[in-house]
């Protein structure tokens, strides 16, 4: 019963999500190991935010499965802030409090939530923030950071939690190209560092240097899945196929 | 071929030269639309025409009134502690009612969003009906309904007209203070409802240390405009008898018993509620468009 490090740390069976009348996720499956990178690619409305959103308990499933290291995130009883300790997300839209400085934005939840040491946090805040490449920026409020930079602190935000799984919504849609780069490289070195991470990204090169594995969405069901080799050299489905016709 | 509703947008009008007002009008309403309330329209030229009236109106007084008499200005002066005391009374009315009102109102706001529905279907009945009814019948509501005293025990505390008046007074500003606090919370980007769910806080600390700090911003303007409507609208408490400025300066009148004075008192009233009201006027709108460039 008990959780090992060599089950799939992340586990979705057959997950089906509605909002109201439209099914947005068709019974979506997929496992994902302790520090394996997945990346999730599909077209617009697909249903790829929906899937990161359920795995850390922001909506809920209708039916199916999903469990963080073996626990059942769907179970009523299962406390949804000690999950959310486990899984860090990071938005299209960074979503940083703009009332905060940066370094307030990544202490604040250690700090409250997990009530740890002001003193200790701070200085693992820094650190963090030295990591993302923002050191000199620990002062500075959302409102006078550029896009890359405000996503670097969204990470760095996440991280403070020491999650064991980051799931990453399409970071760098809203970001201009020079800027990408930045919080790509972050994302990279993460990954190289044995963290677990999820990525919802329409970057395809990142995704083929990146993943492990490649799950191609549409219309709520994952049509075709494989290491990025055989992803992107032969893809079978016509779906996936045009997808990739038109992006590449 | 497509018709499109008519709606309004901030950025211009089609006749900027044409309509010089226009444009000033269209970013008052999209502002009005935004704050979910009525923007101040006190003018430094409104005060000008007071006072102007205020002096017109006390030398018509003087040539009407015949030889001998004591001069309109003066019997001001000599009336002048009455008629402040008076208006510090309002003031401290406003000031009451409308510390009261936000303590109460912001909790009622808070309702408003509850996540159980009976809380917040009754916080919203209440907040819609005190903010429809007209002023001055909940004022009556309040002077008739509530006791003149309480008797906790032995203790009898007395319950005085002008307290029963600013509970009735506080009561559309509980319910005004209710939707802008609704408003404002509404108005902050579900992202960040998110964002801070997924870093594993709780609604209330959510609520309370990354919704509600964003919030006081949007809500400082139409919450001090609340508060110049207030203060102008504790005048009411005069029809029910409470010796604030507009009692005193009917008991002035009766004193001094000369028609000619009536326009002049009032003009000054006026003229006093203006000088008070129009310094906070002028900073809403300053704060508004500090705030707007911020946002
Ligand atoms: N809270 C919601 N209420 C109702 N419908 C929703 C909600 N969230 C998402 N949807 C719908 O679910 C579908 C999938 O949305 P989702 O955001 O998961 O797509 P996506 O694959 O992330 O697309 P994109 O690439 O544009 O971000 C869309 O049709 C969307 O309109
Ligand atoms: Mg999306």
């Amino acid at each position: 019963m008990a959780w090992t490090p060599d089950q799939p740390i992340v586990s979705c069976k057959e997950v089906h999500k509605a909002f109201g009348a439209v099914e947005v996720l068709k019974g979506v499956s997929l496992d994902v190991a302790k520090g394996e990178t997945i990346c999730v690619i599909g077209p617009s409305g697909s249903g790829k935010s929906t899937l990161l959103r359920c795995i850390n308990a922001l909506v809920p499933i209708n039916s199916g499965s999903i469990t963080v290291e073996g626990q059942e995130v769907h179970d009523p009883k299962l406390d949804k802030l000690a999950l959310r300790r486990k899984v860090g997300m990071v938005f299209q839209q960074y979503n940083l409090f703009p009332h905060k400085s940066a370094l307030q934005n990544v202490m604040m939840a250690p700090v409250t939530v997990l009530k740890q040491d002001k003193a200790e946090v701070e200085q693992r805040a820094y650190r963090l923030l030295k990591k993302v490449r923002l050191e000199g920026k620990e002062q500075a409020y959302p409102g006078e950071l550029s896009g890359g930079q405000q996503q670097r602190v969204a990470i760095a935000r996440a991280l403070a939690m020491n999650p064991d799984v980051m799931l990453f919504d399409e970071v760098t849609a809203a970001l201009d190209p020079e800027t990408v780069k930045e919080v790509l490289l972050t994302i990279r070195e993460l990954a190289e560092e044995g963290m677990t991470c999820l990525l919802v990204t329409h970057e395809m090169g990142f995704a083929r240097e990146i993943a492990d594995m490649i799950y191609f969405t549409d219309r709520g069901v994952i049509v075709e899945s494989g290491p990025p080799k055989d992803f992107f050299a032969s893809a079978k489905d016509p779906r996936t196929k045009e997808f990739l016709s038109q992006i590449l | 071929m497509s018709r499109r509703a008519p709606r309004l947008d901030p950025g211009g009008t089609d006749l900027p030269v044409l309509l010089p007002a226009a444009d000033h009008l269209q970013r008052r309403a999209v502002r009005e639309r935004e704050l979910g309330a009525a923007v101040p329209r006190l003018d430094w030229r409104h005060g000008a025409v007071l006072l102007a009236g205020l002096l017109v109106s006390a030398g018509l007084a003087q040539a009407q009134s015949g030889e001998g008499q004591e001069p309109v200005l003066e019997v001001i002066v000599r009336w002048l502690p009455v008629l402040l005391e008076g208006f510090l009374f309002n003031i401290v009315i406003s000031f009451l009612a409308m510390a009261f009102g936000t303590l109460v109102g912001t909790w009622l706001g808070l309702m408003q969003i509850s996540l159980l529905l009976p809380v917040r279907t009754g916080s919203w009945i209440v907040t819609q009906f005190f903010r429809n009814a007209p002023w001055l019948v909940l004022l009556f509501y309040c002077m008739f309904l509530l006791p003149f005293e309480f008797t906790i025990g032995s203790l009898t505390i007395p319950f005085p007209d002008w307290l029963k008046a600013t509970i009735g007074l506080s009561l559309p500003v509980l319910a005004n203070v209710s939707e802008i606090v609704r408003g404002a919370v509404n108005s902050i980007p579900s992202g960040q409802w998110e964002a801070s769910e997924s870093l594993a806080f709780n609604r209330r600390q959510i609520l309370w240390m990354i919704i509600l700090p964003q919030c006081v911003k949007r809500m400082l303007p139409p919450w001090m405009n609340l508060y110049a409507i207030l203060t102008m609208a504790t005048v009411l408490a005069s029809v029910v008898g409470v010796s604030e400025m507009m009692t005193q300066a009917g008991r002035v009148l009766a004193a001094e018993d000369r028609p000619g004075l009536l326009i002049p008192i009032y003009s000054f009233v006026l003229l006093c509620f203006f000088v008070y009201c129009y310094p906070i006027a002028r900073w809403t709108v300053a704060l508004e468009r500090r705030f707007q460039v911020k946002l």
